[in-house]
């Protein structure tokens, strides 16, 4: 029977034939279109529309982005330069003017021969930063250390830091590094020094004056542990008193004495100089790291039961959020100045560091209140249950909690804020965005440019903000325990 | 900064009834104190003051800013330029931030009194006028009914666009805008017929397109802009002095001492009132406070009068504004110089 079959049998398929490809409307570009781009006709119109947004702007700009001259000496030379390349109809962009004057974008009016200053003290941020922001990670606080140190050594070279300047920033970093690597509590005080040490490098002078700013905190902080034992909260005024007598009387005659003995001396560089990056780098980290506390207290002060703290954080926030940023600029700016003395120069970027930090800390302190309002009661009651006093509670099991469910509106705060600081062109300052672009069209051979200096300064505040939101997700993503 | 920073938070209280008194004080001496001049001068504008690649200002009002500092330090380099915008000049100049505001602003009778400003003279008379395309077929700016019209908002050039389109009984549509700037830019882009602001910006605007032949700007000068340096209320010596240096710019040019024969006039020279000027003579130096070879530092420095028009917004730079108004009263114009005596 078999055998028979076998005769009968012609072809016997020996191999299988390959799988063929789906057909394209079930699978590939073509179904991943139909699907998401014309799936009916409303969906087919917006997308027909949204094609054709796309298409004008891009064929308006295009054009425009491709003809770019970026070697010329002002937009007649532009222009000319254009018109032979691509007709006499063509336009293009002047980039020309953001190579000539893109120092002044970045540094203001900083004496060039100093630019490395403003750019270390940009670099020693992130190293103040990574033990803070990257604790955990080894992988990642070595790239942003590498990079930073790489970045900010190069830079200073080619913005013409000397040999020797070149040798004691290397030594610095590497220093900085390995108390970053070996010291965890050590580099921490670092990182609360910062400040100081960013202050000294942005504006010169003897750093004894910084030195011994900060002397005062260690002896007020010594005074408190003296008196306290005697007289409980009194020596918090103690400290207090301590610490003004302090500043006021002793400070400075202490600092120019060690100034004549060991000189740490940089160039003077006044606040008038500042501008651009610089300026705005300055009033937004400067807010950014002192609004955060504030807001903190802020937050704190208005969940407190005592009503007069109470009373005082609602005013204080209400109040901030109800007025302008520009109006508060502007008293800080202008108002303040009726009342100080002459002789008294109470520096115009201090002013506008403080107004802009009372801001922020407004809005901030909002934002963590909803972070404690959304943390469970059991949260608060297992810590007294825990017989954790008032602030161990907030430090140990309040905060951490509150202020990771925060992070977002945290993180927007800071990105809203550092945008903000472009505003401080209202009180004469130059910002990058507005006043250093009119001053840098004031010059003829640049008049006329419009869009040019915005593209520039625009793209980079998007990669520092972008930059900022990027680091936010990050760290959700590390903290998000629950899930784990 | 660290050190004013806690004296001025600490101190502010206590100290403020000397800052009071010191505010009415002596500019003169303080200025001397100081070493460097604070002037007040616009953020940029082209011609009269803006910064190079290198942070180094220069312009029509800046010459006179470092005139004043030559007279009064002996060194033109020693001035601190305070950018001020529109909306912080005068308050910058009241509150003490800045010495001398030499910032093309226009001396009207509030600011005289109101805003207690000192005029010390003018060294600009402007005036509004009006540029539209070529194309447009205008010739007056009586034609202009129904014209959509660039305007920068928040500027005396409003009112006076309002009164004079009000006086002639015409209507028109403001289109309005922030800056210069932009100004230029909604009007290449067609968003307004007409642009209009000061004549001497106009110029500037209208050299600098890309087709400036297209352009013309209308025969009619609706206001009168008359710009110029200005002082605090309440310190005469301080006002005379800048006063005088914007004379002593004029008459040079008047009696033809320029920077390049400026010494040697100063020895040979015959006409006494160069003499006086000069401070071969008379010590008219001492009569405000300064010594006698004040006038001579402050034209040594940028020149005369018309020279630093001829060498920052002057028919042969870019901007091209011809002296008009603003040539000597023996030219036909009205820059006229006090007598030395």
């Amino acid at each position: 029977m078999s055998e028979t079959d076998a005769q009968t049998t012609l072809f016997v398929r020996d191999t299988m034939l390959p799988p063929q490809p789906a057909p394209d409307k079930v699978s590939g570009p073509l179904l991943w279109l139909r699907e998401n781009m014309f799936s009916g006709p409303l969906n087919i119109l917006l997308t027909l529309l949204g094609l054709s947004i796309v298409w004008l702007v891009v064929s308006t700009i295009g054009p425009w982005l491709m003809h770019s001259v970026w070697n010329a000496n002002g937009m007649a030379e532009c222009r000319q330069i254009i018109a032979e390349r691509y007709g006499p109809d063509a336009s293009g962009a002047c980039f020309a003017l953001i190579r000539e004057r893109w120092n002044q974008f970045v540094f203001g009016f900083y004496p060039p021969a100093l630019y490395w200053r403003p750019v270390m003290a940009f670099t020693l941020l992130f190293f103040a930063l990574a033990p803070i922001l990257f604790m955990d990670s080894r992988k990642a606080r070595w790239t942003v250390l590498a990079l930073a140190s790489v970045l900010g050594f190069l830079c200073a070279q080619l913005l013409g830091a000397d040999g020797q300047t070149l040798i004691v920033i290397t030594v610095a970093i590497v220093l900085w590094i390995l108390v970053i690597e070996y010291g965890r509590s050590k580099a921490l005080l670092l990182s609360l020094a910062y400040p100081f040490i960013g202050m000294w490098l942005l504006w010169g002078g003897s750093l004894w004056v910084e030195i011994m700013i900060l002397a005062g905190f260690a002896l007020a902080f010594l005074a408190f542990r003296l008196t306290q034992p005697m007289l409980g909260l009194i020596a918090l005024a103690v400290a207090a008193a301590v610490i003004g007598v302090w500043w006021y009387f002793l400070a400075d005659p202490a600092a120019n004495a060690l100034e004549q003995v060991i000189p740490l001396g940089l160039g003077k560089v006044p606040s008038s100089q500042f501008g651009g990056f610089v300026l705005s780098i300055t009033i937004g980290v400067a807010g950014i790291a002192m609004s955060l506390p504030l807001g903190i207290l802020l937050a704190l002060a208005r969940r407190s039961d005592l009503p007069i703290i109470k009373m005082l954080a609602v005013i204080f926030i209400e109040f901030i959020r109800g007025v302008p940023l520009i109006a508060l600029l502007f008293v800080a700016s202008l108002l303040l100045n009726y009342f100080l003395p002459p002789k008294v120069e109470f520096d115009i970027i201090l002013r506008v560091v403080i107004m802009v930090t009372l801001f922020a800390s407004a809005y901030m302190a909002e934002v963590i209140r909803g972070g404690l309002a959304a943390l469970p009661r059991g949260q608060y009651e297992a810590a007294d249950a825990l017989g954790l006093d008032y602030w161990k509670a907030q430090r140990l099991i309040v905060l951490p909690q509150a202020l990771k469910i925060s992070i977002p509106g945290i993180v927007s705060t800071f990105i809203g804020m550092f945008k903000d600081t472009t505003l401080v062109t209202f009180v004469g300052l130059y910002d990058p965005l507005k006043a250093m672009s009119d001053t840098v069209r004031a010059t003829f051979a640049w008049k006329g440019a419009y869009w040019e200096p915005y593209i520039f300064v625009g793209s980079i505040f998007f990669i520092l903000c972008f930059g900022m939101s990027r680091y936010s997700m990050y760290l959700e993503r590390r903290l998000k325990r629950e899930n784990r | 900064m660290k050190k004013s920073v806690f004296f001025g938070t600490v101190t502010a209280a206590a100290l403020m009834a000397s800052g009071a008194m010191a505010a009415e004080g002596d500019t003169l001496k303080e200025v001397k104190a100081r070493g460097v001049l604070n002037c007040g001068v616009n953020t940029g504008l082209v011609g009269f003051a803006a910064p190079d690649a290198n942070g180094n200002w220069s312009g029509f009002d800046v010459a006179f800013c470092k005139a004043v500092a030559a007279a009064v330090l002996g060194d033109q380099t020693k001035v601190k330029f305070v950018p001020t915008t529109g909306q912080t000049r005068f308050t910058a100049l009241s509150s003490g931030e800045v010495d001398l505001l030499a910032r093309n602003s226009t001396w009207t009778f509030q600011r005289d009194t109101d805003l207690k400003l000192d005029f010390i003279g003018v060294n600009y008379y402007d005036g509004q006028g009006f540029m539209v395309r070529k194309d447009l077929g205008v010739s007056s700016a009586k034609e202009l009914e129904g014209a959509t019209i660039c305007i920068q908002t928040g500027t005396t050039t409003e009112l006076n666009l309002a009164d004079y389109f009000k006086a002639n009984n015409m209507t028109y549509q403001p289109v309005n805008i922030d800056s210069n700037a932009e100004g230029e830019q909604q009007y290449m882009a067609g968003a307004c017929d007409a642009y209009t602001t000061d004549a001497s910006g106009l110029a500037a605007t209208r050299a600098a397109f890309a087709d400036p032949e297209n352009h013309i700007i209308l025969p009619e000068i609706i206001s009168k802009e008359p710009l110029g340096p200005a002082v605090r209320h309440g310190d005469n010596n301080w006002g005379d002095i800048n006063r005088w240096v914007l004379y002593a710019l004029i008459a040079a040019e008047e009696y033809g001492v320029t920077s390049a024969n400026i010494e040697e006039l100063a020895k040979s020279s015959q006409n006494p009132e160069v003499q006086r000027l000069l401070g071969t003579t008379d010590n008219l130096g001492g009569m405000i406070g300064l010594d006698a070879d004040w006038a001579k530092r402050a034209i040594a420095a940028n020149g005369n009068y018309g020279e630093i028009f001829a060498a920052t917004i002057g028919e042969q730079t870019p901007i091209g504004l011809a002296r008009g108004l603003n040539a000597q009263w023996t030219q036909g114009g009205l820059m006229y110089a006090m007598p030395f005596r």
